[in-house]
């Protein structure tokens, strides 16, 4: 990207509320949405391959997402009002690396991955491994994210997402989660398998709920998975305590938003 | 970073010269004084500062003018922004929409795009696309039925 203080710029829509905010000044700027290769949907031999400048309200229109990754189509409503949507991209989002950021338990539960650019070359990551602490990233500095890669949806593959926050679609968000599990069938009931579960706002990072990952693995489908599933999620995090919401009150909303996930399963 | 910028306001060329990263906001009010679109917050709450950028409708205060080099910017002074837009004006002021007018420029244009582009909007759908518009004196019923009222006016199609 050249000279030492360029700074690449998407959407603006986090930038420009910090430049106002603290009248900072910049170099020279680049204009992501304006380079080919981080535009555009495609299909990608099982996996759909998103452009990292794809606004949400392209998401929101496009096919292929609402086909594999309903869930990123339904985070991508809430993000803002149509205003923000229109600007903010799916590489902002990621970039910004904000614990409450709502696509990123989606590209958690999805099974992403990652394409960056840096001035050594380009590389492929696990989503699940780009984050690294509060607003850390494994991104050089300088380092660009060129493509979002999201495997196929599975015909037996459960999608859910929720986010509670305090003002409906406008809100930066408390609690959010997002789930995905294959439902496999052994000896006439549903067991739950690949389960991936996704949740922000409750670490100083988007994070995998491991612990109760591994409880749903192989559990059967229903109600009291549902309940145990939530109590296990309540004690694995250690939520973040901010003016907006206690700890507790985190812990708590988030056991409540992961029985009503894990039960709509069965539904 | 200071330099001239192109765009098209209101199916007009005009040139802005200066860093690229001037709020379009500025620009228009500034610059260009086209003062109907309102500053709120200037952070992208309130959607007071909405144009339309290519026909979507985005927050002008977040949209640098570098980025905006080559591209058609319409704001509420034309009337021929977004089809619809003038009975829209209309039916804001007889349904009681308006009360201190600091939102109204842009949750006209916002809801003027959602009439163009769904025939029948219902009420949820159109709190949806006017989320990002606040309006602090209104309460948004009267603002809605304004909008609803030229949702039954549209024929209904044959079914
Ligand atoms: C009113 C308002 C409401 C909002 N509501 C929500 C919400 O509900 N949920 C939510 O998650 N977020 C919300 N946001 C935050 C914001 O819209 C998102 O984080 C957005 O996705 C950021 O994308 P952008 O393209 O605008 O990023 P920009 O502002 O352009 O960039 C942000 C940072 O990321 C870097 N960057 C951008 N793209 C890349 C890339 N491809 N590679 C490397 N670095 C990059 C930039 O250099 C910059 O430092 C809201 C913001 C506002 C103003
Ligand atoms: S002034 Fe731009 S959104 Fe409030
Ligand atoms: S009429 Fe005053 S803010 Fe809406």
């Amino acid at each position: 990207m050249g000279a030492p203080d360029a700074v690449a710029v998407a959407g603006c829509t986090d930038l420009m509320v910090v430049d106002t905010a603290t009248g900072r000044r910049h170099g020279a700027v680049v204009d992501l949405q304006r380079l080919p290769e981080l535009a555009g949907v495609r299909d990608d031999g099982g996996w759909i391959d998103i452009g990292a400048a794809v606004s949400f309200s392209q998401l929101r229109r496009e096919a292929l997402v609402a086909e594999h990754a309903p869930i990123l189509v339904q985070a991508a409503a809430t993000i803002g009002g149509w205003q923000i949507q229109n600007r903010a991209t799916i590489g902002g989002n990621i970039a910004n690396a904000s614990p409450v950021g709502d696509s990123l338990p989606v590209l958690l539960a999805l099974g992403a991955e990652l394409v960056l650019a840096s001035s050594s070359g380009e590389r492929r990551v696990s989503y699940a491994d780009f984050h690294r602490g509060y607003r850390e990233t494994v991104l050089e500095p300088g380092g660009l994210i060129v493509r979002v890669r999201v495997p196929h949806a599975l015909p037996d593959q459960f999608q859910g997402f929720k986010k509670v926050g305090t003002r409906e679609a406008q809100a930066i968000s408390k609690v959010v989660v997002a789930l995905s599990a294959r439902r496999v069938e052994v000896g006439g009931q549903e067991h739950l398998a690949d389960v991936r579960l996704g949740a922000g706002a409750v670490a100083a990072m988007p994070i995998r709920l491991r612990r109760t990952e591994a409880l749903l693995e192989g559990a059967p489908v229903g109600a009291d998975t549902a309940t145990r599933a939530a109590r296990e999620a309540r004690a694995e995090v250690n939520p973040i305590d901010d003016a907006r919401s206690t700890a507790r009150y985190r812990a708590h909303v988030l056991g409540r938003v992961v029985r009503r996930l894990v039960g709509d399963i069965s539904a | 970073m200071s330099e001239g910028w192109t765009l098209s306001v209101n199916g007009e060329e005009r040139t802005f010269v200066g860093d690229g990263m001037t709020r379009l906001l500025d620009v228009l009010r500034e610059s260009l004084g086209l003062v109907g679109t309102k500053e709120g917050c200037g952070e992208g709450e309130c959607g007071s500062c909405s144009v339309l950028l290519d026909g979507d409708v985005v927050c002008s205060c977040l949209v640098p003018v570098f980025q905006v080099e080559g591209r058609d910017v319409r704001t509420i002074e034309d009337a021929t922004a977004v089809p619809g837009l003038a009975a829209l004006q209309d039916t804001m002021v007889t349904e009681g929409g308006v009360q201190c007018g600091a939102c109204t420029p842009g949750i006209v244009l916002t809801a003027a795009v959602l009439l163009e582009r769904s025939e029948r909007p219902d009420r949820a759908a159109i709190r949806e696309a006017l989320a990002g518009n606040l309006c602090r004196c209104t309460g948004y019923e009267r603002i809605f039925r304004a909008v609803e009222k030229l949702v039954d006016q549209r024929p209904r199609g044959a079914l």
